[in-house]
C-alpha cells in the first residue's frame, strides 16, 4: 500500500561520560551510587557561593566523539547558562552550550542513508527525581548524586525516515561511543537516553520505497517529542505507534498537537506528558564563571593523535584483508583498545598462515572459549592451533575404539540408523574420549558410519 | 585600650611585646559592640564564643612560637565578615530573610586564608540584601547607621562592615564590590576601601551577586592595614576559574616609596553632573596635596561614562536574576516570595533583559558598551598612571532619602561602577570632612595596579592623617 | 510619564520567567518602577556599537580547566548535604509530587 506520509524524524541522545569526577567539581562520578546524596559538594549541590571548574577530560572526550562522527570542531567555544526551574536542577540553570557547541556538522552512515549530526555538545546532568507515596501523600524525592555528571548531547538533523533507521542510528551511535570507551551507555541505568522528534510530511505523489525520502525539502509545521525511551525496541515501537497515531489525525484534516509524549511498553502506546507552550525561554547567556575554551593547534593535535582509527574503517579493512564479515567481527569487541588487540591477533595468525576467518567464526560461535583480552596473543594463537590440530592415530587403531563405543551405545546406534544424524556428534565425542585423541570430525564420522553399516 | 586608636600594625607590635593579649583585644571588640551596636545595627550574627576560643589559642601560640608573626601575619587581628561570605558552621544570611537559617557546611577560600593567617572572626555584618544597594537600607533586617552621624547611611552594600570598623568593633571589615559596595561605605565612614582587580581575590564561597563584576575587597582604617590584608587574600584559587595565575604583590613593602612624576588623570566627565560643590572643593584640596607630593595632574576623558550606569543596570540584574535562581527552598532557605522588593526588582529586570526578543537589544548591547568602557580606561592609562575622582557625588545622605526612588539610588554609584565594568582596581581613601561628614577620594588604576595605588594613597594619608578623626555618633 | 509602559501581562510574564508570584500591590509597583528603569537603560540604543565585540568575561582568561581527579576534601556527607533543608525523607530531599516526567 502506498503511504501518503513521510515520517520526518530527528533524534537527541544524551550520554553520561564515565569520567572519574564530575563535570564541574571533584565529586566521584557515580550516578548510580547505592546511597542517595553521598557524592555531592557545594558545587554540584548548588550551594550559595559555589563556583564551577571545567573537567578537561570531559571536554576532550566530547571532541573525540565529534571527530569520530565526522564533525567540525569550534576552536573557540564556551559554556552557557540554560535557565529553567525544576527541583532536580540545583542552580535553577543548567551549565550547557548554546551557540558555540564543541562539535557540529557531522554524519553517521546507516544502511538507509546518511544521518546528519547537527551538533555534539557538553553539559551537566541534573539530580534524579523519585516518585513515591510518603504518609499517604504523593511526593517527589530528590537524589543529587547524579547532579554534575558530564553529559554529552548528540543532535541529528531531521533526516531519519523510519523507525528501523532510527534504531540503526541509535545502535551505531552506541557502538561508536563504546568503541571510544567514554561511556558505558547503559540504557537501563540512564547512561544513554533516547529522544525522538517525530512528524509526518504529506507527500504529493505517495511514497514508494523507504529510501525515496524528501531530504532538504520543506519540514512539517509541528513536531511531537517522544522522550524517556530506554531501549532500542521501545524506540522502534514508539515511533511506529506515533506514525500511526499522527497519520490518523492528519487524515481527519487536523494537525497533531505539539507536545511531549512518553512510551508505555505494557500497552505499547505513546501518551501525553507535557504540552509544549511554544519554545521555552531559557534565557541563555555565556556563563561568566567559566572562561571560554580555545583549542590551540597543539591541543587539537594531541586530541587528534589520541583518536583511534574510525570504527567503520576498521571493519572495512578487516573485510578487505581477511574476508571477515562485519556482522561477525562486531560481536568480538567493543572498545578501540580491544580492536587493536584483535588486529595484533589477526596479524599473527596471518604470519603463521592460520585461517583468520575460521578463528573469527570459532570465537563468535563460542566454539573457541578464550578471553581475547585476558590472555596474551601468543597463548591465544596456541589455543587456536590446538583446536585445529588433530592427533596421530591409524584407521585400524580408531576402529578398535569405535567398536567399543558402538557396542556400549546400542540405543545411539539405533537412533542414528532411524535418521537422528546428530547422534554422530555424541558418538564421535565418545570415541575421541576413549582414544584420548583428537581426530578430525569428517574422517571419524566416515569410519563410524562404515562400522555401523557393516 | 582603645580600638579606635589602634591599627593592625600597632596591634601586631603590641601583641609581640605582650602589651595586651589577643583575648583582651577580642573582649574590647565585644565591649564596643555591646555599647554601640543597638544604635548602629552593624551586625547580624556575633561569634563571641568562637572568637574568645580562637583568641586563647593564639595567645598560646604567641607565647610559644617566636616565628608565629611570620607564619600568621594577621594573628590576633579582629575582623568582621560581610554576610555574603560563607562561613562554615556560622549563620550566613546575605542580609536576607530567605536564608535567615542557613548554616554553610564549608568556608569561603578567603575566609580560610584569613583564619589560617590568624585573623579572628568577630561576627557577620549587615548589608543590603544580596549586595543590592548603596546605602544599607535594602537589608531585610534593621538598616545600619553611619557612626559619624546616626541619621545618615554608612553607604552600601557592605554597610555593616564599614560601620563596624568605623566604631571600633574590629580592625578589618571585609566586603564585596560589584558596583560600589566596598568603596562607598569606605568613603562614607572615613575608611580605606579596596576594590581589587577582578580576579585578584577568589570569589569561591562568596554568595554571588553579579559573577563578572563581584570583586572581593575590604575596609581598614589605614593604607598599611589594607595592604597587609590583601597580601593574605590575593592569589590564584583552583576552585575559582576566574582568578589569575599572577604573583601576589608585595603591597606593604612599597609603602613609603616616593611618587614623584606620578601622572594623575582627572576624568572630566566625573567633575560635572550632580557633583556636590562642597565635595568637589574637598577633592580639589586633596589634589593639591598630591601635587605637593610630586604628582602631576591632567584632565582626561572617559567618553562613555554617561552610558556606564545603563550598561551596569542591564548586565548586573541579568547576572543577578541568574544567580538567584538557586534559591528555590528545596535544599536550603525559604520560598521565593520571601525575597525583598529590591531583589524581586532585579530578578524581574534581569529576566526581562535576558529574555527572548530582548536579549540582543539589552544584554548583548550592554556587553558591547562594556567593551567600550573598558577601552576608555585603557586609552586613558596610556596617558596617565592613575585616575582620581570623588568616591561619591554627594556627602553621606540621610536614611530614607533615596529609598523610594530606585533610579535615584542607582545613580549614587556613578563614579564607582565603571571600574567594575572594566574589571580594574579602585581604592577609596579618606579625603577630609565637610560639615562633619567624611568625604572619600577614589584612585583608579589598571588591572593589577594595587601596589601603585597603595603607594600613592599611603603618602597622601601620611600627609593628611584624616583616619585619625573619630566618629562622634551624632544625631543618635 | 515613562516612554516604556509595561502592562500587567508583561509583568506577569516576566515574573513567571523569574519564578516569582507577585501580589496586586507588587504588580502595580513594578509596572511603574521597571518602566522607568527600562526608559533609562534604553539610553544605550543611542550608541553605535557596530563591530564591537561583547564582553561577557572581563579577565581575558581562557582554558581554565581541571584534571579528572576525585577530590574527597570537598565532598559532603549526606547529613551535611541535607542539613539545611526544611523537607526531607531519610537521605533524600522531599518536595510536593511533580507530574511524571
Amino acid at each position: 500500500m502506498d503511504k501518503k506520509y513521510y515520517p520526518i524524524i530527528g533524534m537527541e541522545i544524551h550520554v553520561q561520560l564515565k569520567t572519574k569526577s564530575g563535570m564541574f567539581c571533584g565529586c566521584k562520578n557515580d550516578p548510580n551510587a547505592k546511597e542517595p546524596n553521598i557524592n555531592t559538594c557545594p558545587v554540584c549541590l548548588g550551594l550559595p557561593g559555589a563556583l564551577p571548574v571545567a573537567n578537561k577530560k570531559a571536554i576532550e572526550w566530547t571532541v573525540k566523539l565529534g571527530l569520530a562522527l565526522g564533525c567540525k570542531i569550534n576552536t573557540l567555544s564556551k559554556f552557557d547558562r540554560k535557565h529553567y526551574f525544576y527541583p532536580d536542577l540545583p542552580k535553577g540553570y543548567q551549565i550547557s552550550q548554546y551557540d558555540l557547541p564543541f562539535c557540529y556538522d557531522g554524519k553517521v552512515e546507516t544502511s538507509f542513508g546518511p544521518v546528519g549530526i547537527t551538533r555534539v555538545h557538553l553539559e551537566e546532568d541534573t539530580g534524579k527525581l523519585i516518585h513515591q507515596k510518603v504518609n499517604g501523600r504523593d511526593v517527589s524525592l530528590i537524589d543529587f548524586n547524579r547532579s554534575g555528571t558530564p553529559l554529552v548531547e548528540i543532535v541529528t538533523e531531521p533526516e531519519i525516515y523510519s523507525s528501523l533507521q532510527a534504531k540503526e542510528y541509535a545502535k551505531k551511535l552506541r557502538q561508536v561511543i563504546r568503541y571510544l570507551d567514554i561511556s558505558d551507555c547503559d540504557m537501563e541505568k540512564g547512561g544513554m537516553r533516547l529522544e525522538a522528534n517525530i512528524s509526518l510530511l504529506r507527500h504529493p505523489q505517495g511514497v514508494q520505497t523507504q529510501t525515496g525520502h524528501p531530504k532538504g525539502g520543506q519540514l512539517p509545521n509541528y513536531k511531537v517529542e517522544l522522550k524517556n525511551i530506554n531501549s532500542f525496541r521501545y524506540l522502534e515501537r514508539g515511533i511506529e505507534y506515533e506514525i500511526e497515531r499522527q497519520t490518523e489525525i492528519l487524515e481527519e484534516g487536523k494537525t497533531p498537537v505539539q507536545e511531549t509524549r512518553g512510551f508505555n511498553a505494557e500497552k505499547n502506546i505513546t501518551f501525553i506528558q507535557r504540552i509544549k507552550e511554544g519554545a521555552a525561554d531559557y534565557r541563555y547567556f555565556p556563563d561568566p564563571d567559566l572562561p571560554p575554551i580555545k583549542f590551540s593547534e597543539k591541543w587539537m593535535g594531541e586530541i587528534r593523535s589520541s583518536e583511534p582509527e574510525l570504527i567503520d574503517l576498521v571493519f572495512t579493512r578487516w573485510e578487505n584483508d581477511y574476508k571477515v564479515d562485519r556482522k561477525i567481527t562486531e560481536l568480538l569487541f567493543e572498545t578501540a583498545g580491544e580492536s587493536k588487540k584483535i588486529d595484533e591477533i589477526f596479524i599473527n595468525l596471518t604470519k603463521q598462515k592460520l585461517p583468520v576467518d575460521k578463528f573469527v567464526n570459532a570465537v563468535a560461535n563460542k566454539k573457541l572459549a578464550v578471553n581475547l583480552f585476558g590472555k596474551n596473543t601468543g597463548e591465544i594463537i596456541d589455543i587456536f592451533k590446538k583446536s585445529l590440530a588433530v592427533d596421530e592415530i591409524t584407521d585400524d587403531q580408531l576402529k578398535t575404539f569405535i567398536d567399543k563405543v558402538l557396542s556400549s551405545n546400542q540405543k545411539a546406534v539405533s537412533d542414528f540408523k532411524s535418521g537422528k544424524t546428530n547422534v554422530m556428534n555424541f558418538l564421535a565425542g565418545m570415541v575421541m574420549r576413549e582414544a584420548k585423541k583428537k581426530v578430525e570430525f569428517g574422517r571419524l564420522s566416515k569410519l563410524i558410519i562404515q562400522l555401523i553399516k557393516s | 585600650m582603645d580600638l579606635l586608636e589602634l591599627t593592625i600594625k600597632d596591634v601586631s607590635e603590641k601583641l609581640k611585646l605582650r602589651v595586651f593579649s589577643c583575648r583582651e583585644l577580642v573582649e574590647e571588640c565585644f565591649s564596643n559592640i555591646k555599647k554601640n551596636d543597638k544604635k548602629i545595627n552593624a551586625f547580624l550574627t556575633l561569634n563571641e564564643k568562637g572568637a574568645l576560643k580562637k583568641a586563647g589559642e593564639h595567645d598560646e601560640l604567641i607565647k610559644n612560637d617566636k616565628k608565629i608573626f611570620d607564619k600568621k601575619p594577621l594573628i590576633g587581628i579582629p575582623i568582621v565578615l560581610k554576610d555574603l561570605y560563607t562561613t562554615k558552621g556560622i549563620r550566613t544570611t546575605a542580609g536576607s530573610k530567605i536564608i535567615e537559617d542557613y548554616y554553610p557546611p564549608f568556608d569561603s577560600t578567603v575566609v580560610k586564608k584569613l583564619i589560617d593567617a590568624g585573623a579572628i572572626v568577630i561576627g557577620k555584618t549587615n548589608e543590603d540584601a544580596w549586595g543590592h544597594g548603596s546605602s544599607g537600607e535594602n537589608t531585610d533586617y534593621k538598616p545600619t547607621k553611619n557612626p559619624y552621624d546616626l541619621s545618615r547611611v554608612p553607604g552600601g552594600s557592605s554597610s555593616g562592615s564599614g560601620a563596624a570598623v568605623a566604631y571600633g568593633a574590629a580592625l578589618v571589615g571585609t566586603g564585596t564590590d560589584t558596583g560600589s559596595s566596598v568603596r562607598l561605605p569606605a568613603g562614607y565612614c572615613n575608611l580605606v576601601g579596596l576594590k581589587p582587580t577582578y580576579g585578584r581575590v577568589s570569589r569561591y564561597g562568596i554568595i554571588a551577586m553579579a559573577s563578572s563584576f563581584d570583586s572581593i575587597g575590604h575596609m581598614t582604617k589605614t593604607v598599611y592595614d589594607n595592604a597587609k590584608v590583601l597580601e593574605v587574600t590575593a592569589g590564584l584559587d583552583p576552585y575559582d576559574s576566574t582568578t589569575f595565575p599572577i604573583k601576589v604583590g608585595q603591597y606593604t613593602k612599597v609603602l613609603g616609596q616616593n611618587i614623584k612624576g606620578l601622572k594623575i588623570g582627572l576624568p572630566k566627565e566625573y567633575f560635572v553632573k550632580g557633583l556636590d560643590n562642597k565635595v568637589n572643593n574637598s577633592i580639589r584640596d586633596s589634589l593639591k596635596v598630591m601635587e605637593k607630593l610630586g604628582a602631576t595632574i591632567k584632565e582626561i576623558s572617559l567618553p562613555h561614562t554617561d552610558y556606564a550606569m545603563a550598561a551596569y543596570y542591564i548586565l548586573v540584574p541579568s547576572e543577578v536574576s541568574s544567580n538567584l535562581s538557586r534559591y528555590d527552598g528545596v535544599r536550603y532557605g525559604g520560598t521565593r516570595e520571601i525575597f525583598g522588593a529590591e531583589a524581586k526588582r532585579r530578578i524581574m529586570l534581569g529576566s526581562y533583559t535576558l529574555s527572548s526578543g530582548y536579549y540582543d537589544a539589552y544584554y548583548l548591547k550592554a556587553a558591547k558598551v562594556r567593551t567600550l568602557i573598558k577601552q576608555d580606561f585603557e586609552k586613558a592609562f596610556k596617558e596617565v598612571d592613575i585616575l582620581i575622582g570623588p568616591t561619591s557625588p554627594t556627602l553621606p545622605f540621610k536614611l530614607g532619602e533615596k529609598v523610594d526612588d530606585p533610579l535615584k539610588m542607582y545613580l549614587s554609584d556613578i563614579f564607582l561602577c565603571p571600574v567594575n565594568l572594566a574589571g580594574i582596581a579602585g581604592l577609596s581613601v579618606p579625603s577630609g570632612f565637610v560639615d562633619g561628614l567624611p568625604v572619600g577620594m577614589q584612585m583608579i588604576g589598571p588591572q593589577f595596579s594595587e601596589e601603585l595605588l597603595y603607594k600613592a594613597a599611603y603618602l597622601f594619608e601620611q600627609e593628611t592623617q584624616y583616619y585619625k578623626i573619630r566618629p562622634e555618633f551624632k544625631n543618635g | 510619564m515613562t516612554k516604556k509602559n509595561l502592562t500587567t501581562e508583561d509583568i506577569l510574564h516576566i515574573a513567571k520567567l523569574g519564578n516569582l508570584t507577585l501580589n496586586e500591590k507588587e504588580i502595580e509597583m513594578f509596572k511603574k518602577q521597571l518602566s522607568s528603569v527600562i526608559d533609562y537603560i534604553d539610553k544605550l540604543q543611542e550608541i553605535n556599537t557596530e563591530n564591537i565585540e561583547p564582553s561577557s568575561q572581563i579577565t581575558g582568561l581562557t582554558d581554565v580547566l581541571r584534571e579528572d581527579k576525585i577530590e574527597e576534601k570537598r565532598t559532603l556527607t549526606s547529613d551535611q548535604a541535607l542539613a539545611n533543608t526544611k523537607s526531607k525523607e531519610g537521605n533524600l530531599f522531599k518536595v510536593k509530587a511533580i507530574l511524571t516526567e
